[in-house]
């Protein structure tokens, strides 16, 4: 099995934990991830703006470079997801932008590459029974609350993700790498997204409310798939505990880290020390480590 | 708050322009209020989508614009999820967006001095990039 991977940027740089521990349990589970060459930022949101095609521009490029190098994409960053899925949607189904964007980007694309999410290669094309035969450590039903945050789920009718209100591959990917789900009503809220820049405090709130959520249920870590919610809440932690005294504090586990550990990678490759709230002491605690 | 209505103001240029660039039906919306209910930023907006929504079609463009709610939204389309009317409120706010963001003032949002040398060192580009897009020129 080989898949194009889309990297998007910040993988290659905040986010290298999502990245290496995803490239590495791709080789584990034994399918490649050939990344795209030449590849651009996507554009880090899908414009909503009808009259926005020159937004579309940069998915629809990685789309068309995709198509010359094979037939099915993936990515890590739920983000790039959202945009580069959405943008294909709408090449297949709208004739006139398809036209548009074709003669902007001076290429021929119709809307036939694949767009998948790793975490869908992992249930599809590998099997969620595959991953439990291959596991190496047990991570002992350690209670790790799925946060799937927006873009991995709506517009349900485009992301065709899973369901948007009662998510579960998330939940049957914990299951399978002998972990806890922790089932909390915030799951798949919204973490602030760009508000972390635009209006932080809100966007603290937001961070605020869901990790809450995850403690009050017993979680001991949560997992994300996407870099912004990573960062709005795991590293935005220091400004909730500047706000709320007593906030215990929670580890924010990219799923791929999660992944790897079960996987029996060394750890050295999972680049924990990348993730602003340590989980190290969580693993340590757990002999994981 | 005391608002004028009148004839004129409904149907009017600024209702027009917010459904030009949304491409939706502000008509549809039959005010439940299930997507303020559901936004997880509700609690910093000034009014609620739905009440910006009713606003723009009785024509208080100086209301709207004014308040900051659709600067607020995060477009993680919990609304356009949840309407039963099918209306994708996030392309409103969006659009909003776009009206001041499109004047020729450029009254942008935001401006890079503004943050903080420590905030730009632990900020990811994909914060950077996507609030940059939704709120500058």
């Amino acid at each position: 099995m080989e898949f194009l991977y889309f990297p998007g940027c910040t993988l290659y740089t905040k986010a290298q934990n999502l990245d290496e521990a995803g490239r590495a349990c791709a080789k584990a589970l034994g399918f490649e991830l050939k990344e795209l060459s030449n590849w651009t930022c996507c554009g880090a949101t899908f414009p909503l703006a009808k009259d926005n095609i020159m937004a579309l521009a940069p998915p629809a490029r990685i789309l068309a470079r995709a198509k010359e190098e094979g037939s099915a994409l993936t990515t890590l960053c739920s983000v790039c997801f959202n945009v580069i899925k959405r943008t294909n949607e709408l090449i297949k189904g709208d004739e006139e932008k398809r036209e548009k964007i074709n003669t902007f980007i001076e290429m021929d694309y119709q809307g036939d590459v694949q767009v998948i999410h790793y975490l869908e290669i992992l249930k599809r094309e590998v099997g969620f029974d595959t991953i439990k035969g291959a596991l190496k450590r047990d991570l002992q039903e350690m209670r790790v609350a799925p946060f799937y945050g927006c873009m991995l789920l709506r517009p349900s009718e485009e992301m065709e993700f899973d369901d948007k209100e009662a998510p579960t591959i998330f939940e049957e990917f914990l299951g399978a790498i002998n972990c806890e789900p922790v089932d909390f009503p915030y799951k798949i809220e919204c973490c602030g997204a760009f508000q972390s820049v635009g209006a932080p405090e809100v966007a603290t709130e937001c961070a605020y409310a869901i990790l809450n959520s995850a403690i009050r249920n017993g979680a001991e870590a949560v997992t994300t798939t996407c870099p912004l919610c990573q960062f709005n809440i795991d590293n935005m932690q220091r400004e909730i505990r500047q706000k709320y005294n007593g906030f215990p504090g929670i580890p924010i586990i990219y799923f791929t880290q999660l992944l790897g550990l079960a996987l029996g990678l060394p750890v050295e490759k999972l680049e924990f020390h990348r993730n602003d709230v340590d989980p190290r002491p969580l693993l340590e605690k757990r002999g994981l480590l | 708050m005391k608002i004028e209505i009148s004839r004129g103001k409904v149907h009017n240029e600024f209702a027009q322009k917010v459904e030009e660039i949304s491409g939706q039906n502000l008509f549809a919306c039959y005010q439940c209020g299930n997507c303020t209910a559901g936004c997880p930023v509700s609690f910093a907006m000034d009014l609620g989508p739905h009440q910006v929504i009713r606003y723009s079609l009785l024509g208080l463009e100086e209301e709207v614009l004014e308040c900051n709610t659709f600067w607020m939204c995060a477009s993680c389309l919990q609304c356009t999820s949840r309407c039963p009317k099918g209306l994708d409120i996030a392309r409103i706010m969006e659009a909003i967006r776009l009206v001041i963001l499109r004047k020729k003032e450029r009254l942008d949002r935001l401006e890079v001095a503004d943050l903080s040398e420590d905030f730009l060192e632990r900020v990811p580009q994909i914060a950077l990039i996507s609030g940059f897009r939704k709120f500058t020129s």
